[in-house]
């Protein structure tokens, strides 16, 4: 079998500077940007997408960049490939729950030329990078020509493979905070196969009080159980201010049944995605507490 | 409108143009006759397609060829030195890693890319690595000890490549020590 991808204008941009002046010129267009291309290249095979125009940004070389302040954060430019995470030793000694993630996105030869970045604008419910990002309490940047603007991770989806991105924009970088102090963070993800898409995937990350003995914070992040991914505040309540036991954890993770809104489909029901969510809550938790006292 | 594509392909320069749309595949496969890379399921998914670009294993069927513009690929028929099979490939013939073929030039690709970051892997570690290369053939076991194997080889044909060397070095110092007078 062989696919064809319907024709359309290549314009590439070898800056910024060039991408956001190209996105300004076509907002009108029916066009696509392009890192990676990793989902994209599939979807327009299949016709899912037929853009007139294709803006090639993989040779934005100065955005191809993960950074690393002791005060700032970190900071992911949209350039970087999955496998650059994965790799970056920094990264694995201060969120190592990044590296884990990335582990298990898709496989060696897709993270090594598909971009974090890329990933979450194709924005499919199930993608691996956001609720990692959404307990880590990280924030975009979309420029547009003459502007920029910072949105939270949890609010940059907004339903099936749609984002927040308004024509003429794209995201820059991802900004991640300083872990702060007795925090721990843990993600997982239930699938068919190693590196397919999640039913169900599960970012905690919890901060004690000084003594290590009080839940002073927790953020919860979870994909593939919603149109989008989701963040659980009200089981993060839950766990807020409290010892966390295993009972406090199988609590929270009745709640977080509540927040989500899996739909049935071939791998799994609706009910059976909701049960499995609140299970790897339960597990993620665990695991993200250990890491909290241990840190 | 047609656009420039300069590649190096197994150590040759190619230039000429393309349509936008064409993927690295396509390219190697129908432009350069390069038919070892093989193309299954055109969707990102079985991983047969595997080239090397710039020492980076990835997908050719998922990457515009354009993309790959001043980047070196090297390809499965860029691996045999003459008539000489590459230690991966004769670790995948005796080790009976293949039955019909066809995921194989992919996997050796892989493994090849895999080999140069990490030559001696843990058995685990080449499970992840080989995560997403389907194979329908050989229930992924000998696979994975061709691997093993290929490692083996390739690390003590390194270690023969360097005898020569070492033998030259103790020679020269000799020579350098009798012209000196002191020595022998």
């Amino acid at each position: 079998m062989k696919t064809i991808i319907t024709d359309f204008e290549y314009l590439p941009a070898s800056t910024v500077e060039e991408a956001l002046e190209l996105l300004s010129q076509h907002k009108d267009d029916e066009y696509k940007i392009i890192a990676g291309g990793q989902s994209l290249n599939t979807a327009m095979k299949h016709r899912l997408i037929a853009p007139d125009y294709l803006i090639d940004i993989k040779g934005l070389s100065d955005l191809d960049y993960i950074k690393f302040d002791e005060k700032k954060g970190l900071k992911i430019g949209a350039l970087a490939t999955h496998r650059s995470l994965e790799k970056s030793q920094i990264v694995r000694e201060k969120y190592s729950v990044l590296c884990e993630m990335e582990e298990n996105v898709a496989s060696v030869e897709t993270r090594n030329w598909g971009t974090v970045v890329g990933d979450l604008c194709n924005a499919d419910p199930a993608v691996d990078p956001a609720p990692p990002l959404i307990a880590l309490d990280a924030k975009l940047t979309i420029a547009s020509k003459g502007e920029e603007r910072t949105v939270a991770a949890e609010e940059f989806a907004v339903d099936f493979f749609e984002t927040t991105v308004q024509p003429g924009e794209m995201v820059t970088e991802i900004q991640i905070p300083v872990m702060p102090p007795n925090s721990g963070a843990y993600f997982t993800k239930y699938s068919q196969m190693l590196g397919d898409y999640a039913l169900a995937s599960v970012a905690v990350l919890i901060t004690l009080d000084k003594k290590k003995e009080v839940c002073a914070n927790a953020r919860i992040g979870l994909a593939g159980v919603a149109s989008a991914p989701v963040r659980a505040k009200k089981a993060e309540e839950v766990l807020k201010g409290k010892k966390i036991t295993e009972a406090l954890l199988a609590e929270a993770a009745e709640v977080v049944k509540t927040e989500i809104d899996p739909i049935s489909g071939i791998e799994g029901s609706e009910d059976y995605k909701r049960e499995l969510a609140g299970t790897l809550l339960k597990r993620v938790g665990k695991v993200a507490l250990e890491r909290a006292q241990k840190s | 409108m047609k656009r420039e594509l300069n590649i190096v392909v197994n150590g040759e320069s190619y230039n000429f143009f393309i349509e936008p749309k064409t993927l690295l595949v396509q390219v190697l496969r129908e432009t350069l006759g390069l038919t070892g890379t093989h193309q299954a399921c055109d969707s990102s998914s079985c991983a047969a397609c595997t080239v090397i670009v710039d020492g980076k294993a990835v997908k050719s069927c998922s990457i515009l060829a354009l993309q790959v513009n001043g980047k070196e690929v090297t390809t499965i028929e860029g691996l045999a030195d003459d008539t000489v099979l590459h230690p991966i490939q004769q670790a995948f013939i005796d080790n009976w890693a293949f039955q019909c073929g066809f995921c194989t030039s992919g996997q050796i690709m892989a493994v090849k890319a895999f080999l140069d970051e990490n030559p001696n892997p843990k058995r685990e570690e080449i499970q992840m690595q080989m995560d997403g290369h389907i194979c329908r053939c050989t229930g992924y076991n000998m696979i994975i000890e061709a691997i093993q194997d290929a490692a083996k080889r390739l690390q003590s044909r390194e270690a023969a490549m360097k005898l020569p060397e070492q033998k030259k070095l103790q020679s020269h110092k000799w020579t350098q020590t009798a012209k000196s007078g002191k020595g022998a």
